[in-house]
């Protein structure tokens, strides 16, 4: 017999608002993770058919706590399946279509993306553990807990690592043509 | 941190702004999860009546059922959205609207599942 303890209608309404809650977010991570919007659209559709299939367990195992750690997780597994896949990186940096928020004059624009592309360009160079960490706390939002549990590292650990990511992403930006570890 | 952290942290707060789903990509993932909860409902219209007169065969059909009826519930959520899309300006009457007329159709898929028994 199933350990089931919910009807399927009300696991069918919770993974709806789990998915409107947190599309954009895998869609997000989806796309700087892989650098462009085809492969991003495929991830974000395959991460929510697995989570759909994985629900029940997933919420019986989380014992309260949030699911976006959970779902990121997937994206990052698929993410990693898909490179393994085709043996390479992202293919091209960022999009153009990459927003800018926050600038107002065209000064201010044209000086602003000089120095967003600049970032964005440091974020590809960093290994991927630094990358996705950083992809987590800016893009998504999440903190050091979340991502601890979405990387699957404690949360020692993953303040660790978001520290050494941001000390590297300067020394990158600060140096293009170096860039310490 | 460094001092030049904060300043580098707003820069990437702004370079990895958070990036809103192309709307072909959401209408095709809530078409698929709707599809997934109606599989079931396919398998009991699939099921020959005659092999109903073996109680044996009662329990997968019985499930089906079970499955097929509470699909209806993912249903109306998702098809209610996707309707309110449709309409955006018909606001909170619409959207009340489009709940009712897609719990109508799911009413009527169930009603068809069941019609005959």
């Amino acid at each position: 017999m199933s350990e089931s303890t919910k009807p399927k209608a009300q696991l069918d309404r919770e993974f709806a608002e789990l998915y409107r809650a947190h599309v954009r977010d895998v869609y997000s991570y989806s796309y700087y993770r892989v650098g462009n919007h085809h492969d991003a659209e495929d991830l974000t559709e395959q991460t929510f058919l697995q989570a759909y299939r994985h629900f029940e367990r997933a919420q019986r195992e989380s014992d309260g706590r949030p699911l976006r750690p959970w779902l990121i997780r997937i994206a990052h597994n698929l993410a990693a399946n898909l490179y393994r896949d085709r043996s390479r990186k992202p293919q091209a940096p960022i999009d153009e279509s990459t927003p800018l928020q926050a600038l107002h004059t065209t000064e201010e624009l044209v000086e602003g993306r000089d120095e967003l592309a600049r970032v964005l360009e440091g974020v590809t160079q960093l290994p991927d553990d630094r990358r996705e960490a950083l992809i987590m706390r800016f893009a998504l939002g999440m903190d050091n807990r979340e991502i601890a549990r979405a990387l699957g590292r404690s949360d020692g650990a993953t303040k660790v690592l978001i520290h050494r990511a941001i000390r590297q992403l300067e020394g990158i930006v600060g140096n293009p043509n170096g860039g310490g570890a | 941190m460094t001092e030049a952290a904060p300043n580098l942290e707003n820069l990437l707060r702004a370079a990895l702004a958070p990036i809103e789903p192309p709307d072909d990509l959401v209408h095709r993932l809530e078409s698929t999860l709707t599809n997934l909860t109606e599989i079931a409902a396919e398998e009991l219209e699939s099921w020959e009546l005659s092999a109903m007169r073996d109680p044996r065969n009662w329990l997968r059909p019985a499930a089906a059922v079970v499955v097929g009826g509470t699909a209806g519930t993912a249903l109306v959520v998702l098809r209610a959205r996707q309707r309110a899309k449709h309409h955006p300006r018909a606001g909170m009457a619409g959207a009340r609207d489009a709940a009712e007329r897609a719990l109508h159709d799911a009413g009527q898929g169930v009603r068809r599942l069941l019609g005959d028994r």
